[in-house]
């Protein structure tokens, strides 16, 4: 079994925590809003085959919230020098949600070093006329319930992230996504202009039952960028890589060989 | 001490049962519930209280904002402060708004109370807030830079007021080739600036630092006394002694013949203020960077949003005075001497209380409560310098 270990690195001054275990080509994955206080289980499925790094992003967890943070763009160029410092090339970048947007805004940057990007219930864009739930409106427990389908995943995430000696690091997320995410609500109106610089094969994973950012934003990525590939899982809500864990872990591995054999 | 008429203008009309249904009477309670011909009749009757303040004699009369709410009709308070300027003939006029976060262009607010302080030839206060949470939600500004956006409005409009334009003025949010405002305040260098707030110390420091009036909202008077200290306290170090003056006490009175009276008759709108108008969940008042973890913790720790109170545990803790005139006098001395002010800002009319009893209150409290505390100055131990 794959262990995992976590490092701090510095980059440019800013000082974040990242988990990384596996080896293979680097798979960099994005978390959404509620951080990446641990390593869960399709990290670690996902270890078995690459070399998954899972970085907390500036404002988030453990690392520096640094001055210059205010908006996705400049998390997306941080992550574009995390890249170079740490000189990784040929990733197979992965976001989920507000992670999911990340990917998506360094992916239209520059695609240089990416091997392959992967949306999972993305933030980032805006559909008009699709009901979303407020994330900003219910209590804790309800965010996270509104997150699954399955509730028994909602259990868990709640009896794992809701205890008292996590108050302040929840508190401290909870503040970093409504800079990024408070106004436009999760989403940046001049993205969907750009998608179409994405140039790396594209897998764009999606629950069906999704209430935060419901299916036919899957439809909206996978039609603004190029030649993307949409995958819809049944009875999943907005994380699919925790509630249909082992289902998003074949995908996205098929996804990747089947692009290295096509190559 | 100097009494203000202090008016939230509340919808009070407000289906009761709808806004505990909803859950609160801010933000997501519809404004389906909102009657506009009895809306239209609910401003005059409020406008005619404050000009009715004025010939009873009080000092001032004091307007706030507030959006998207039932609580108060108020979100642009300069309409009503403009209506008020000509007819409230001697009194102060206060507006103990604007929310300088929630707006993008905070030069409109140097504009708006220059007018106003032209147009009452300078008997015009200025109030500077930063808003609720509520209105972070319903006004979609980010409450991430709730304080940036704050400390930077302010700046610009006191530049705005004290330097002469045209000048440019480059800040983080806002940003101005030319800022030349006409026209410029009546009072010089500005008119008087008042800070309302719940309580938080960085902006009881600043308040201190500025030398600006600073007014404790809703707060039992031990917690009054307790900010107005701190108050003081700020003010030393910042090398002045505060005088009293300084700060103003937010609460509410009503006066009836006998306690048992005024009890009696205030218990159902004063409930329906803090249980319905003023009811909550606690995302909605404290949006994530609207104050720091430390305040955010200790306001969710109190719970302070879901308690419910009556109208015994208000009294019996100084969010307000009711009773007879005596207890009301008696009370207002005490609570004055404990905490140190020297300005109150009365809510006459709170709720649900119909134009009558508000009335009634009105004429009750400036005949037997305004002349007693028409030279009085706060007595006691807070007099002395901070020990």
């Amino acid at each position: 079994m794959a262990e995992h270990a976590t490092t701090t690195v510095t980059v440019r001054g800013c000082n974040i925590k990242l988990m990384r275990g596996g080896s293979g080509q680097p798979l960099l994955f994005l978390h959404g809003a509620s951080g990446a206080g641990a390593w869960l289980p399709f990290m670690q499925s996902l270890a078995a085959k690459y070399d998954v790094i899972v970085p907390q992003h500036p404002g988030f967890n453990d690392s520096d919230t640094p001055d210059w943070l205010d908006t996705i763009h400049d998390l997306a160029y941080f992550y574009l020098d995390f890249i170079e410092q740490l000189d990784l090339d040929r990733i197979h970048l992965a976001g989920g949600s507000l992670g999911g947007w990340l990917a998506a805004e360094i992916a239209i940057r520059n695609t240089q070093r990416l091997a392959s990007l992967t949306l999972i219930g993305a933030a980032g864009i805006h559909v008009p006329g699709v009901k979303q739930v407020d994330l900003f409106l219910g209590s804790d427990e309800q965010r996270i319930r509104d997150f699954f389908y399955d509730q028994t995943c909602a259990d868990e995430m709640i009896a794992r992230l809701l205890q008292p000696e996590l108050e302040d690091v929840n508190m401290k997320n909870r503040i970093a996504t409504a800079k990024l995410a408070w106004q436009p609500r999760a989403y940046d109106p001049h993205l969907h202009k750009w998608l179409h610089r994405i140039d790396v094969p594209t897998l764009i994973v999606w629950g069906a039952n999704d209430r935060v950012f419901p299916v036919e934003h899957a439809h909206a990525y996978q039609q603004l960028i190029p030649g993307s590939k949409a995958i819809i899982i049944p009875e999943c809500g907005h994380i699919p890589q925790v509630e249909k864990a082992s289902m998003v872990v074949a995908e996205l591995t098929d996804f990747i060989e089947s692009m290295r054999v096509a190559a | 001490m100097k009494f203000f008429n202090f008016h939230l203008m509340p919808y009070r009309h407000a289906d009761l049962d709808a806004i505990d249904k909803n859950g609160s009477a801010w933000v997501t309670y519809s404004n389906r519930h909102y009657d506009p011909a009895k809306g239209a009749e609910l401003y005059h009757e409020y406008l005619d209280q404050m000009e009715y303040a004025d010939t009873l004699g009080f000092d001032g009369v004091c307007l706030n904002e507030h959006h998207q709410t039932a609580y108060g009709m108020m979100p642009i308070p300069g309409v009503l402060a403009g209506a008020l300027a000509r007819s409230v003939k001697r009194a102060k006029l206060a507006i103990l708004g604007r929310a300088l976060p929630l707006l993008n262009n905070p030069l409109m607010v140097a504009e708006e109370y220059a007018m106003l302080d032209n147009l009452t030839r300078g008997r015009f206060i200025a109030g500077f807030v930063r808003g609720i949470g509520a209105e972070y939600h319903g006004m979609g500004i980010n409450p991430v830079v709730s304080q940036e956006r704050y400390a930077e409005a302010h700046d610009l409009i006191i530049r705005a007021w004290t330097e002469p334009g045209p000048f440019a003025y480059e800040g983080k949010h806002y940003h101005f080739n030319y800022v030349n405002p006409w026209p410029r305040p009546y009072q010089t260098p500005h008119p008087p600036i008042w800070i309302p707030s719940q309580g938080s110390s960085s902006t009881i420091k600043w308040a201190a630092q500025k030398r600006y009036t600073y007014a404790q909202t809703l707060s039992p008077i031990a917690v009054v006394a307790h900010f107005f200290q701190m108050y003081r306290d700020e003010a030393e170090k910042a090398g002045y002694t505060a005088a009293p003056d300084q700060l103003a006490w937010s609460n509410t009175i009503y006066v009836a013949d006998t306690d048992e009276k005024a009890m009696r008759e205030a218990k159902p709108h004063l409930e329906a203020l803090v249980n319905r108008f003023l009811k909550m969940p606690v995302e909605m008042l404290l949006p994530p960077g609207y104050s720091n973890i430390e305040s955010m913790k200790r306001v969710r720790a109190a719970k302070v949003t879901g308690k419910i109170s009556s109208i015994e545990d208000l009294n019996n803790s100084g969010v307000v005075i009711v009773g007879s005139p005596n207890t009301v006098r008696e009370k207002l001395a005490a609570y004055q001497d404990l905490a140190g002010f020297n300005t109150s800002l009365t809510k006459t009319q709170f709720a649900t209380l119909p134009d009558e009893m508000t009335r009634a209150n009105m004429a009750a409290i400036a005949e037997e409560i305004l002349p007693h505390f028409r030279n009085r100055l706060p007595q006691g131990k807070q007099q002395v310098a901070a020990e």
